[in-house]
């Protein structure tokens, strides 16, 4: 039995509705995360997967339930859980080392001058982005403003990465890159990280577990995934591994065989 | 390019030329309307086309002749000097009303309904009140800008606050900054835009208000200058004087506009 790290107990969600009704978003969520664990949570869109990365982020506040990590309920957003939002949310004021660095003096007030510069530089570095160093964010490519706000993310050593589909606004071969990237990031320093996705490969690909939502209202968890895959993962050799297909169909048949979406 | 550059001259001088057609028609139609060729004499000084020896309006802008009798420069000089007390006034108190009422929905709902009343009033409504409050020309000229001059700042302030992103107050929600970190880091970038723009249209809004008020109040400044002219029948003046006032509102709406750009991140390269 190990010790808890992350835990989702009986989590539900509902919305007040403008014409008084309630809107029950998610309802009986129950999740244990590991230490180092990377889990995606997929779904089809409405089925409040985001509305549950928020729950855990402490941005929303659940209806019922708790969120834990380490055994202390979540109650508000803090920096132990940093999020790397979809549309990356970087301060357009600020050049790429200025959103690190603000992410890391608010943090860590204890660092001096020199240690946060050389902090941030570190991250910078760590998503390859010395060249675009004192850019805007108006300046460099989706991808690249992304990958600030995973280095913004882990520059203030958060307990959990949380990540909100975070290459879904990018074009397929720009996620691909970033997933690779996420991958290398991920075998120098474990993070524990959740990711949301409504992209299958990068489920399989990226995840320990592949957590399913079913549809909402009252959407929940409706089966969960072992990916028993070693990492590093190489991409282009999974294409062809068992395990790898299995995962890919066990999903697959989820999605658009048990829990299909009607046309909308 | 060089053909925008060209247009850029060469179109306002055919509408200076009609004009200068329209005004001396009008001038031939109407008894002792002045001449566009006399007022330039006027302005500038020489000989009018009665054959009279005239020293113009801004041949010597700076003379002081008395505390009643000073050159146009000071005129205006005085003018600015209201409209700046004034407008200052206006943004010290606006900004932080206006911040306020985009933070806090109660403090919208308590105060919206008075501005939307308010912003409408004539500024040449409020003068007889402040005059009588105050009983001082300067004070009640100064007054007069304020009230008219701080609603378009307090609402661009609100405006400019409630058009910060939700991302960026979620970053802050994550990093756990302080209301004050939160007003400073991310809301006041976001706003600093807007507020300038509210200030322009201030400052706009308190140079067409100085001119009335100083009809009224009397005494120095711009606005008294133009209607002694007047009571003097110096209509040529009036002309001259308003042209002044167009060029001194032009200068100080594209200084405005230079600072804004300055404090605007998106205008930075």
């Amino acid at each position: 039995m190990e010790k808890k790290f992350l835990s989702l107990e009986f989590v539900d969600k509902t919305f007040p509705l403008p014409n008084g009704k309630e809107y029950v978003a998610v309802k009986d969520v129950n999740l244990q995360i590991k230490k180092n664990e990377i889990v995606s949570i997929i779904g089809h869109s409405g089925c409040g997967k985001s509305t549950l990365l928020n729950l855990i982020a402490g941005l929303d506040t659940v209806s019922s339930g708790g969120v834990f990590l380490n055994n202390k309920e979540v109650n508000g957003p803090g920096p132990d859980r940093a999020v790397v939002f979809q549309n990356h949310s970087l301060l357009p004021w600020l050049t790429v080392f200025q959103n690190i660095e603000m992410a890391v003096k608010k943090v860590m007030p204890e660092l001096s001058k020199k240690e946060v510069q050389e902090r941030v530089d570190m991250f910078v570095d760590m998503v390859n982005l010395t060249h675009a160093r004192d850019k805007y964010p108006g300046e460099i490519s989706g991808g690249m403003k992304q990958r600030v706000g995973i280095a913004r993310a882990l520059s203030i050593r958060p307990e959990v990465l949380l990540m909100d589909e975070p290459f879904g606004a990018l074009d397929s071969l720009t996620r691909a890159n970033l997933q690779e990237h996420l991958m290398r990031i991920q075998q120098n320093v474990k993070n524990t990280v959740i990711i949301i996705t409504h992209d299958i490969d990068e489920a399989v690909l990226l995840s320990d577990r592949v957590v399913m939502m079913t549809n909402g209202p009252k959407a929940t968890i409706g089966e969960i995934l072992e990916v028993d895959l070693p990492h590093p993962r190489n991409r282009v050799e999974l294409q062809n591994d068992k395990e790898y297909i299995r995962c890919r169909e066990a999903i697959l048949s989820f999605l658009y065989e048990k829990f299909a979406k009607e046309h909308e | 390019m060089k053909r925008e550059s060209y247009k850029k001259i060469v179109l306002p001088l055919i509408v200076f030329f009609i004009i200068v057609g329209i005004w001396s028609s009008i001038a031939q139609n109407v008894n002792n309307f002045p001449t566009p060729m006399d007022t330039f004499t006027h302005a500038f000084g020489g000989t009018t086309s009665d054959g009279d020896e005239i020293i113009g309006v801004l041949s010597d802008p700076f003379y002081v002749e008395n505390e009643d009798d000073k050159g146009v420069f000071w005129q205006i000089v005085n003018s600015l000097q209201r409209v700046f007390s004034g407008f200052f006034l206006a943004v010290i108190i606006g900004v932080p009303v206006g911040l306020a009422i985009g933070m806090s929905k109660n403090f919208q709902l308590a105060l919206e309904p008075y501005i939307q009343i308010f912003k409408p009033v004539s500024p040449l409504a409020w003068l007889p009140l402040l005059l009588f409050v105050f009983q001082d020309i300067n004070t009640t000229a100064i007054s007069t800008i304020f009230v008219t001059s701080i609603w378009p700042i307090i609402i661009n302030t609100a405006l400019g606050v409630k058009s910060v992103n939700e991302d960026y107050l979620n970053v802050a929600k994550v990093l756990r900054f302080t209301p004050l970190e939160k007003v400073r880091k991310i809301i006041l970038p976001v706003a600093v835009p807007y507020i300038f723009t509210g200030m322009r249209l201030s400052l706009g809004i308190a140079w067409l208000v100085i001119v009335a008020a100083e009809m009224l109040t009397g005494g120095i400044g711009i606005g008294f200058w133009i209607w002694d002219e007047y009571n003097n029948l110096n209509y040529y003046n009036i002309i001259i004087g308003i042209i002044i006032v167009g060029l001194v509102g032009y200068i100080l709406d594209v200084i405005m506009g230079k600072i804004a750009d300055y404090f605007d991140y998106r205008k930075r390269a």
